[in-house]
């Protein structure tokens, strides 16, 4: 049966900034309080899934048709592998960069798991999406009836909050509807840039969301994926772990969903300087670091 | 080349080009000189083989060793018997009165699709493209839909756009349903307007599945507010209603005759959808856009009928779906009422459902069509026959060759999967006539033509695109199903209920005696058949 309650999220940010990573840490904490879980991984890369089920990348959904010939010939058993506390994991795959087309992958394998039945007895399915929002095949996940919540992972790298500006514009586009797709907040994942929570607290509110959770940046997070893990599983003890139970808890109860607000490239460098970056907002452009010491000594 | 066309062509051009209300068909045209030397110097060119090397390559390629490397054959697909989701999207949308179909994708595509359906239908197809180019596929196709429908209202002032999609379209991801709500909000489509719209990407499923999600679309779009509790009919009389889903039909004599036969019972009945007055409309001077259709409010009211009856199963899966579970309407799951059986299992489920009685006037004309099979019955019977087609218009006429006594042998059906085989199966295996059949699904035209060669047959019974290759096996075909772009207004007639079966039985039993009486030597040439 299919669970009228089930939530289904959409996970998105820049390219690196550790999606993968942070949806799997926070569904195996909605997994620990005993929540019943699906990933989908839409990354060609099939690498969504891996530190739930300790292995590299999974057998996708697109291998196993172009083995076979044709989606039609695949069976889900085929494809779904349950992984650390019985989540179960799905990993979209696509083609070798360069070729073919990976968004059409993605609506294929989405499309497959519908018409098979994934969605059955699960309180939360989380699409875990390849970098920006770059075409319509990337934005399947938060088409009609599909992911109703949406979190940017960013940090406080002006590429990132760039990443995260675009992908809010991408959400605005579905959020016409009254049950249209809603931006649920940004996770700040930290790269300890000067300012970064309160750098990302004022993009949220330029955005129209919120700063859900501010993941310190903590080394036990690369020693659990060495070794293929959650650190949930790692180390269940480790204050990491303790954060994403927070993040877990918090996406849980969030109530602030909302239709985002994209700004203006310009304004996104203003938010910058803003939060001092950079100490005058006047003719810092193309001045080296040189130049810039050199000008403070005039004014000093 | 017939001697006197040889002689003409041989005595040079001038005689047949001086007269120029003589109009020379392709037979004569290219036999004249100027062509035969230009075919001569083409092949020169090309440094084709010689004749003995052609003949022999065909001679192997008719024999069981190429049998068994065309089976394996894996990267090629020659002429599969099959078209685009679209196409049948655009059918399923002209079974609408005043409704546009509206493809969108490149203008290609829509050619293709009217053209098609022009060929066979020998009728015109209106229907219009987003226009998609280059750009479009870059920046995806919203831009060009919302100018499409603006435009389509403005030239063409239909009541309903139904839009399907192509290949391009699907590719790049375009989400129709967001387009249509900007349409919207552009100011482009009045709110509320009547735009379903269908995913129908060709690289799966084929006509059959495109066909079913418009009118999937459609049916849900025109019954939104139905549930399952409101079984009132504002249009009901004293006689009891069904809706009809006549599927991806290529004969529009069997709308037409499934109302006749229902009326007889005193049933009335709601096609969804009909494409018939549009695909078969009076020549009266006057051209009309949108010349028939099933009215949008007889759609509405649809969910209050008594039943659903589909005449085919593969093209309505997901619209049969949609009957039974949100409209909480039983749907008579019968066989396409092809042949004796078939129809009369389709009548008494209808009688039942409805709670009336078939009329002596019906039995007396099932009567009718017994006697005729019973007279045509010794030409028929052991005939080895080849058959290709779409699921539904297959199994109905294996149904009815068994009755007849012929014996099906090789079965192909492109668009065919699981569910087909296993009903092919079982139908053939259910009579001695079919046990011997082989049922290919997947397969192509090119298989058939192996397997006509290494196993022949005495007839085929399938599209146009068989024309090759019956003669190739020296086999006559009788033009069946979809597509029949060369034998004229054969889809005007009914094939469904008994009157179908006598047309079917016409056509294959004088199929039969023509070749009986090509083949027949002089003394065989009999008056009574």
């Amino acid at each position: 049966m299919r669970n009228p309650s089930m939530r289904q999220i959409a996970f998105y940010g820049k390219g690196g900034i550790g999606k993968s990573t942070t949806q799997q840490n926070t569904m195996a904490a909605l997994a620990e309080q005993g929540k019943r879980i699906m990933i989908v991984g839409c990354d060609p890369k099939a690498d969504s899934t891996r530190l739930m089920l300790h292995a590299k990348a999974q057998t996708s959904v697109l291998s196993i048709a172009a083995e076979l010939g044709s989606v039609e010939d695949v069976e889900l058993e085929d494809v779904m592998r349950e992984g650390y506390r019985g989540v179960r994991c799905v990993e979209s795959g696509g083609p070798e960069p360069g070729v073919g087309c990976a968004g059409r992958g993605v609506i294929t394998s989405i499309n497959f798991l519908e018409a098979n039945g994934a969605y059955e007895d699960l309180d939360y399915v989380t699409y875990d999406v390849l970098g920006d929002v770059v075409c319509g095949g990337f934005a399947m996940p938060i088409r009609e009836k599909k992911a109703q919540e949406i979190y940017i992972v960013t940090s406080g790298e002006m590429m990132a909050m760039y990443a995260a500006n675009n992908i809010a514009r991408g959400v605005l586009k579905y959020a016409h509807r009254e049950d249209g797709v809603r931006l649920g907040g940004l996770i700040c994942n930290s790269r300890q840039v000067d300012n970064e929570r309160e750098l990302i607290e004022e993009l949220a509110r330029r955005l129209n969301t919120q700063m859900i959770h501010f993941l310190p940046r903590d080394n036990v997070v690369q020693h659990a994926e060495l070794r293929r893990m959650t650190v949930l599983e790692y180390d269940p003890a480790a204050s990491m772990a303790q954060e994403y139970r927070t993040l877990a808890t918090k996406i849980d109860e969030n109530t602030m969903k909302t239709i985002p607000t994209p700004i203006e490239m310009d304004d996104l460098e203003q938010l910058l300087v803003d939060f001092g970056m950079v100490d005058s907002d006047d003719g810092f452009v193309a001045q080296t670091k040189a130049q810039e010491l050199a000008a403070k000594a005039l004014v000093g | 080349m017939s001697e006197a066309t040889a002689g003409r062509a041989d005595s040079g051009n001038l005689d047949l080009r001086g007269d120029a209300l003589r109009v020379l068909d392709h037979n004569e045209l290219f036999g004249l000189q100027e062509y035969v030397q230009q075919h001569a110097a083409k092949r020169e060119l090309e440094a084709a083989p010689s004749d003995e090397e052609v003949e022999a390559t065909l001679a192997w390629s008719r024999g069981w060793e190429y049998r068994e490397l065309n089976f394996a054959r894996e990267a090629v697909v020659v002429n599969p018997l099959k078209a685009c989701q679209p196409l049948g999207a655009v059918l399923a949308a002209l079974g609408f009165a005043g409704t546009l179909p509206y493809v969108h994708g490149s203008q290609g595509c829509v050619a293709y699709f009217r053209s098609h359906l022009s060929r066979h239908f020998k009728e015109p197809v209106p229907a219009v493209s987003s226009s998609m180019t280059e750009d479009a596929a870059v920046f995806g196709g919203q831009a060009n839909l919302i100018e499409g429908v603006e435009n389509a209202r403005a030239l063409y002032h239909p009541d309903m756009i139904a839009i399907s999609t192509t290949c391009m379209a699907e590719v790049i991801g375009d989400d129709v349903g967001m387009f249509v709500g900007s349409a919207e909000q552009a100011g482009a489509l009045p709110v509320g307007f009547l735009a379903p719209y269908a995913n129908t990407p060709s690289f799966v499923g084929s006509h059959l599945t495109g066909y079913d999600s418009m009118l999937y679309a459609i049916l849900s779009l025109l019954t939104k507010d139905a549930s399952p509790d409101a079984v009132v009919d504002p249009a009901a009389g004293s006689r009891p209603r069904i809706n009809v889903l006549p599927g991806f039909d290529p004969y529009v004599g069997n709308v037409r005759e499934i109302s006749r036969l229902l009326d007889q019972l005193g049933v009335d009945v709601t096609v969804l959808g009909d494409h018939s007055d549009t695909l078969d409309s009076p020549a009266d001077g006057d051209y009309k856009l949108y010349p028939g259709g099933t009215p949008l409010a007889a759609v509405t009211a649809a969910p209050g009928a008594v039943a659903s009856l589909p005449l085919q199963a593969f093209s309505t899966r997901r619209s049969r779906q949609l009957i039974r579970d949100t409209w909480g309407q039983p749907v008579l799951d019968v066989a396409p009422p092809i042949g004796i059986r078939n129809t009369d299992a389709m009548l008494m489920a209808v009688a039942e459902a409805t709670g009336t009685e078939i009329p002596v006037e019906v039995t007396a004309e099932r009567g009718r069509v017994i006697d005729a099979i019973t007279d045509s019955h010794p030409y028929v019977h052991g005939k080895r026959v080849a058959v290709a087609g779409d699921p539904d218009l297959v199994l109905g006429l294996l149904s009815f060759l068994l009755e007849l006594g012929a014996e099906p042998t090789h079965i192909l059906c492109t668009p065919g999967d699981a569910d087909f085989e296993a009903a092919a199966y079982e139908l053939l295996h259910a009579s001695p006539y079919g046990a011997h059949a082989t049922i290919w699904t997947g397969k192509d035209a090119w298989h058939l033509r192996s397997l006509v060669l290494t196993e022949p047959v005495d007839l085929i019974i399938g599209p146009s695109y068989l024309k090759g290759i019956a003669r190739e096996a020296d086999v006559p075909l009788v033009r069946f199903g979809f597509p029949v772009f060369d034998r004229h207004h054969l889809h005007r007639y009914p094939i469904i209920g008994y009157a179908g079966a006598l047309n079917l039985l016409t056509w294959i039993v004088n199929t039969i005696l023509d070749e009986l009486d090509r083949k027949a030597p002089d003394y065989g040439l009999d008056i009574v058949r």
